[in-house]
């Protein structure tokens, strides 16, 4: 049997509480479930630009990681997550067309979200790894070493001769900017 | 980069977060724009020279408890506003109680008065200079209001503008009382409640702009 959007929303909740609190594992499997409902919520929201879809889902996960803490456990996960997805699918569609590309009513409920999945990952047209070619070296580099190539913040701290809060803030600083770069381009 | 490169990527070397670190932040912005607001209206209006008189009247510590909540209220607002999904809606009528206590207040004293003395009760001596002084005032509130909401993760950004400017515009009133010789309560629901509404309209209407993440 299939689990209900209500189990689906426990699991999810309970997996970014774990996160919230450093547990990586938690973290990587909370991002890879919710992914299936985002990528099947903006295809549905983007019938007109599907081969927005993917990039739009990757700056959605981006845009979660960013604010995961302003997420409250007393909230539900999915009405967080659904309204940083919504956010940032009605910045894309003002960005293309101005409102009037807004034909769907969009004053739904956090909890559609976890209705429907689409597992089957689409081509990014952008990619992220150019991109963050971009970014100044002292928040590239702790990015390209601590989150690509897996390296611990004392290892980074060592290749990069910063100093380990130097290695944190320049990832936390470079995702943000990376954000931002993503917005100013379209 | 694949998606699931892309969440591998995040997820590498999870650090802890506080959840409590959107309060922490809108408390301390909240105190260091009142603490701010206070040598402004020291150095450019004044303490009010009768203000241990003034103290002695209810009417003093009402002014201050209705500028005090409106920014209370305001700060609740704000800081479900920083959070992506969680509704405003009871918070934001919460809002609505000290507007309406205070001209409830002002009603009675309008309709205890003979007709003469109305205007008088509006008009108070400063209500020329009342509303600017209050927003002057509530600058420095906005400003960090606003750069502490910028980092949380606001999604309605009008709106999440307009209660950092009503907390900032409470803020600036609540130092304000301490200049102000202004004692009724019809002058404190009119030029008191314009006063808060400049940086209410000055931060919605900076919101969508600055906002934006």
């Amino acid at each position: 049997m299939k689990p209900t959007p209500d189990a689906r929303e426990a699991r999810l909740r309970e997996l970014m509480v774990a996160a919230q609190g450093g547990d990586a594992q938690a973290y990587a499997g909370f991002l890879r479930d919710l992914t299936p409902f985002l990528r099947a919520y903006l295809r549905r929201r983007l019938q007109a630009l599907p081969d927005d879809v993917e990039d739009l889902l990757q700056e959605t996960l981006l845009a979660v990681h960013n604010s995961r803490h302003t997420y409250d456990a007393a909230q539900p996960v999915s009405s967080w997550a659904h309204a940083i997805a919504r956010y940032k699918m009605v910045d894309l569609l003002r960005a293309r067309a101005g409102r009037e590309a807004l034909h769907n009513p969009l004053d739904e409920e956090g909890a559609e979200l976890l209705t429907e999945a689409e597992p089957a990952a689409a081509e990014a047209r952008r990619d992220l790894r150019v991109l963050l070619q971009q970014l100044p070296d002292r928040q590239r580099l702790p990015i390209e070493l601590t989150k690509i190539e897996g390296l611990s913040v004392a290892e980074a701290a060592r290749r990069t001769g910063l100093s380990e809060s130097a290695v944190k803030v320049g990832v936390h600083r470079g995702l943000k900017l990376l954000a931002t770069l993503i917005r100013k381009r379209r | 980069m694949k998606t699931d490169e892309l969440i591998a990527a995040l997820a590498a070397g999870t650090e802890p977060v506080d959840p409590r670190l959107p309060l922490r932040r809108l408390l301390l912005a909240t105190l260091a724009g009142a603490a701010l607001g206070v040598p402004l209206m020291i150095g450019l209006l004044g303490l009010n020279p009768q203000l241990a008189q003034a103290a002695q009247w209810p009417m003093f510590w009402v002014k201050l408890a209705f500028a005090a909540a409106v920014a209370a209220a305001a700060f609740a607002v704000a800081l479900r506003l920083a959070r992506p999904g969680v509704p405003v809606r009871r918070a934001a009528g919460a809002l609505a109680i000290p507007f309406v206590a205070i001209w409830l207040l002002a009603a009675a004293a309008l309709l205890a008065s003979v007709p003469g003395e109305r205007e008088a009760l509006v008009l108070g001596s400063t209500w020329s200079a009342c509303p600017l002084n209050i927003g002057m005032l509530s600058l420095p509130a906005l400003v960090l209001a606003l750069w502490v909401l910028r980092g949380l993760a606001p999604t309605r950004l009008r709106l999440a503008g307009a209660a950092a400017g009503l907390l900032a515009g409470g803020l600036g009133a609540t130092v304000y009382t301490l200049h102000c010789p202004e004692m009724a309560a019809p002058f404190i629901g009119t030029w008191y409640v314009l006063g808060m509404l400049v940086p209410t309209v000055i931060g919605a209407a900076l919101g969508s702009r600055v906002l934006r993440w």
